[in-house]
C-alpha cells in the first residue's frame, strides 16, 4: 500500500551485471518504498531472476554499473549475510534441500543469527519451537516439517510454504519473492500469499517477480514493471498486470520500439 | 619392501600369539586347533600387501611394518568410572575388551537376555553346536594375510547367538578399548542370527590415548533365513593408531542386513566389509561415512555378491576428508548368473575439503545376469555454492554455513544409526570436526 509518510527503502540506478561475463541486466532503475508492493513481470530471459539474485548478492552474478541504495547504504557492498541481516530477504525460486540437517535446527540457526545481529535476544529450542509454531499455522502448515531435513522430499508448494515461514521468522524490511508462485497449486498459492499479505506492513515491501498475473490476485500490488532484456521498459498500477495477462508481453516489446522509434 | 623383510615382520607377530585357553582343549574342538594351525600355515605363506596388489593401490601400509606391536597379556586394571563415558545408556548387554583382552569387570550381562552373549572362551564349549558352522568359515584368510594373522591369533573374543524367533529390542555393546602403545589386539566377533531373529549390534573401537597401536579385528555375521540384524561399526581409533579389519556377512532367505559404519580415528586405517547374500530374497543395506582430517588414510573396501535371485542391495558411501588426507572407496557388487531379479543401488559421495585432500573411489559392477536393475555412481567435489549462497542469504557467515552444510553432509549418514544416544554423540563428533573458527 502506497503511505503518504513512507521512507525510501531501495533505491536503484541504471544497474548493470554480468553472468560469467553476459551482460543481463542493462540498467534498471526503480524505487521501492516502505508499505509498497511492487509486482516485476516480464518474458522468460529478461533478467527478473537475475535482478533478485543480484539483490542478495549471489556471487555468480558481478555488478558492472549502477549503484543500489538500501535505506541510503550502498548494498552493493555488503556480503549477502550482511544483506540479510540487514533486512533483505530473498525467497528462492527454487529453495535449496539440505539432507542431514532439521528444519527446525535450521530455522533455529537463521532466526538466531539475525537476532543476535540485530542485538536482540536469541531463543532456545523450546522457546523456538512455541515461536514457530506459532509462525507455522500462519502457512497452514504441519509441524511434522520441523523434524524433516531442510526441504528434502518437500513438494513444490511446501517449499514454498517453507520460504515463506523464514520471511515470517526474519521479518525482513524488503522481501524479493523469486517466482514464488511457480509450482505452486491453486490452494497452496492462496495460503503462500494470504501468508504474505499478513507480513506486509507499513515499514517493509515486498518486490514479487513472477511470470504471470494470477499471484496477483491475491497479493495487489501497488506497482507493476515490466521487464524486457534487462531493463525495466513499462511500469504502470496493478492493472496493467492483468492487461499483460490478457495480450500476453509482445505488445509491450512493440510498443516500446515504437516509443524508441518516435524519439530518434 | 622386500618379501624377506615382510615375512620376518610376520614371524615377529606371530610369535606373540597366545597359547589356547584350557576352555579349548576339548577333543570337540580338535577343528579349532586345526583352524588356527591352517592360519598360521597361511600368514607363513603370505606376504604383507603392497602398493603394487591390486586390492592395496592406493594404501600403503609399510608404515605399520616399521613398528613392532605386540598382544597384551596381562588383564587390564581399568575400572568402570574410567571408560564409562563411552557406555551407551541404551545398551545394558555390554562386553568390553582392552587391548584386545576381555575385561568382565568392565562388560555387563544379563542373565535372562534370552540369548548368548559372552566372550568366546567362556561359552566354547557350551556353544559349540552354534559355533562351530561359523567360526571362521566367512573370513576367508587363505589370501588375506590381515585375515590370517587374526585367525592364527584365536583364542578369545565376542560370542552373540540369538536363538529362533528371539527379538532382541535392546542392543548390544562391543566395546574395544585400547589403552598401550605399540600395543597388538585381534578383535573377533562372531554373531549368530537364528532364524526369525532380531538383533542390533553396535561394535565400537575408542582409545584412551593417542598412542600408536595395531588392531587387527576380524567379524562374522550369520543369518539364518528371516533373521534381521542391524550392525553399527564406529571407529574412533587413535589419530596415530593402524586400524585393519574384515567383516564377513552370510545372508540365508530373505534374511535382512543392515549397517552403518563411521570411520573418524586411525592414522591408517582399512575395512573390508563382505556381503554375501547367499540365498533369494536377501536384502542388505550398507551405509559408510569415513570423517578424517590431517594425514589421515581410511580405506574402505567392500564387496556384495548377489548370489540367488530377488535379491536387494542399497548402499551409500561417503567420505568427508579434510587437511591432506586420503580416503578410499571400492565397492564391488558382484551379481553372479542366476541372481536375476537383483535389484542393487550404490552411491559413492565424496566431499573434499581442501586442496591438498584426495579421494580414490572405484564403484565396481560385475553383472553375470540378465534380468537385473544395478545403479551406482560416484560423485567428488566441494561443497556447492547454491547451497552455500542459500544458506547466506539467510544471515549466516560463510563460515557457519560451509560448517553447516559439512556437518549435513555427514549427519545424513549417522541419522540411519538407530540409536539415539550413539546418533547424537556422533553427531556432536562430526559438529566438532567440521566446525572452522570463524
Amino acid at each position: 500500500m502506497i503511505y503518504q509518510d513512507s521512507k525510501t527503502l531501495l533505491e536503484v540506478r541504471g544497474l548493470c551485471a554480468t553472468v560469467q561475463g553476459v551482460e543481463i541486466l542493462k540498467g534498471i532503475d526503480l524505487t521501492v518504498r516502505s508499505g509498497e508492493v511492487h509486482a516485476l513481470m516480464g518474458p522468460n530471459g529478461s533478467g527478473k531472476s537475475t535482478f533478485a539474485k543480484a539483490l542478495a548478492g549471489h556471487p555468480a552474478y558481478a555488478v558492472t554499473g549502477g549503484a543500489v541504495l538500501y535505506e541510503g547504504k550502498n548494498l552493493l557492498e555488503l556480503k549477502p549475510e550482511e544483506r540479510a541481516r540487514a533486512g533483505v530477504f530473498l525467497g528462492f525460486q527454487y529453495p535449496i534441500e539440505i539432507p542431514g540437517v532439521a528444519n527446525s535446527q535450521f530455522l533455529r540457526l537463521t532466526y538466531n543469527t539475525v537476532q543476535a545481529q540485530r542485538g536482540k535476544d536469541e531463543l532456545d529450542p523450546l522457546e523456538f519451537d512455541d515461536f514457530v509454531r506459532e509462525k507455522m499455522k500462519l502457512l497452514e502448515m504441519n509441524p511434522d516439517f520441523l523434524d524433516r531435513s531442510v526441504n528434502e522430499g518437500f513438494s513444490g508448494g511446501e517449499k514454498k510454504r517453507n520460504e515463506i515461514l523464514q520471511m515470517a521468522l526474519l521479518e525482513p524490511r524488503l522481501a524479493i519473492l523469486d517466482e514464488t508462485d511457480s509450482g505452486l497449486d491453486i490452494d497452496a498459492l492462496r495460503v503462500v500469499a494470504h501468508g504474505v499479505n499478513r507480513l506486509a506492513t507499513k515499514d517493509n515491501a515486498i518486490v514479487l517477480v513472477t511470470h504471470y498475473q494470477r499471484m496477483l490476485n491475491y497479493i495487489v500490488p501497488d506497482y507493476v514493471h515490466v521487464m524486457e532484456s534487462g531493463r525495466i521498459v513499462k511500469t504502470g498500477g496493478k492493472e496493467l498486470a492483468l492487461e499483460l495477462e490478457r495480450r500476453g508481453y509482445d505488445w509491450v516489446s512493440v510498443e516500446q520500439r515504437a516509443a524508441a522509434g518516435a524519439a530518434a | 619392501m622386500s618379501i624377506v623383510t615382510s615375512n620376518s615382520y610376520l614371524e615377529s607377530l606371530l610369535q606373540g600369539r597366545p597359547q589356547l585357553p584350557a576352555a579349548f582343549s576339548s577333543p570337540a574342538l580338535a577343528w579349532l586347533k586345526q583352524l588356527r594351525a591352517n592360519a598360521v600355515d597361511r600368514v607363513a605363506a603370505l606376504t604383507v600387501p603392497t602398493t603394487r596388489d591390486e586390492e592395496w593401490r592406493f594404501t600403503d601400509i609399510s608404515p605399520l611394518t616399521k613398528q613392532s606391536f605386540q598382544p597384551v597379556r596381562a588383564a587390564s586394571r581399568l575400572q568402570a568410572a574410567d571408560v564409562e563415558r563411552f557406555y551407551l545408556g541404551e545398551a545394558a548387554t555390554r562386553l568390553v575388551f582392552v587391548d584386545g583382552v576381555y575385561a568382565p569387570q568392565l562388560s555387563s550381562v544379563a542373565r535372562d537376555l534370552g540369548m548368548v552373549v559372552s566372550n568366546l572362551s567362556a561359552a566354547v564349549s557350551a556353544h559349540a553346536a552354534a559355533i562351530e558352522p561359523h567360526l571362521g568359515r566367512h573370513t576367508g584368510f587363505q589370501d588375506n594375510v590381515f585375515a590370517a594373522l587374526n585367525t592364527a591369533f584365536l583364542h578369545d573374543g565376542a560370542l552373540i547367538v540369538v536363538p529362533r524367533n528371539a527379538s532382541v529390542a535392546v542392543p548390544v555393546h562391543l566395546l574395544f578399548i585400547a589403552t598401550q602403545k605399540e600395543a597388538a589386539s585381534y578383535p573377533r566377533c562372531l554373531l549368530v542370527a537364528e532364524s526369525g531373529s532380531t538383533v542390533t549390534v553396535v561394535e565400537d573401537y575408542v582409545a584412551l590415548q593417542e598412542e600408536a597401536y595395531f588392531t587387527n579385528a576380524v567379524t562374522e555375521i550369520a543369518l539364518a533365513d528371516n533373521a534381521r540384524v542391524n550392525h553399527i561399526r564406529v571407529q574412533r581409533d587413535s589419530g596415530r593408531a593402524f586400524h585393519i579389519a574384515n567383516c564377513a556377512v552370510s545372508l540365508a532367505h530373505a534374511s535382512r542386513y543392515q549397517s552403518v559404519s563411521v570411520a573418524l580415528g586411525a592414522r591408517i586405517s582399512r575395512y573390508n566389509l563382505n556381503v554375501l547374500l547367499a540365498a533369494e530374497g536377501a536384502e542388505c543395506a550398507i551405509d559408510g561415512l569415513a570423517l578424517i582430517a590431517e594425514r589421515q588414510l581410511a580405506d574402505t573396501h567392500t564387496c556384495i555378491d548377489h548370489v540367488k535371485p530377488h535379491g536387494t542391495s542399497r548402499q551409500l558411501h561417503k567420505c568427508i576428508v579434510g587437511g591432506a588426507a586420503h580416503a578410499v572407496f571400492n565397492g564391488k557388487i558382484n551379481v553372479r548368473p542366476g541372481a536375476q531379479r537383483t535389484d542393487s543401488s550404490q552411491s559413492s559421495r565424496n566431499l573434499l575439503l581442501t586442496g591438498k585432500a584426495h579421494v580414490d573411489t572405484k564403484p565396481q559392477l560385475e553383472i553375470f545376469a540378465d534380468d537385473v536393475k544395478c545403479a551406482h555412481g560416484a560423485t567428488v567435489g566441494q561443497l556447492d555454492n547454491e547451497e552455500v549462497f542459500y544458506l547466506k542469504s539467510r544471515g549466516l557467515s560463510d563460515v557457519a554455513a560451509r560448517n553447516l552444510l559439512t556437518y549435513a553432509f555427514g549427519a545424513e549418514i549417522i541419522d540411519r544409526i538407530p540409536i539415539a544416544s550413539l546418533k547424537h554423540r556422533l553427531e556432536q563428533t562430526v559438529l566438532e570436526q567440521t566446525t572452522r573458527q570463524p
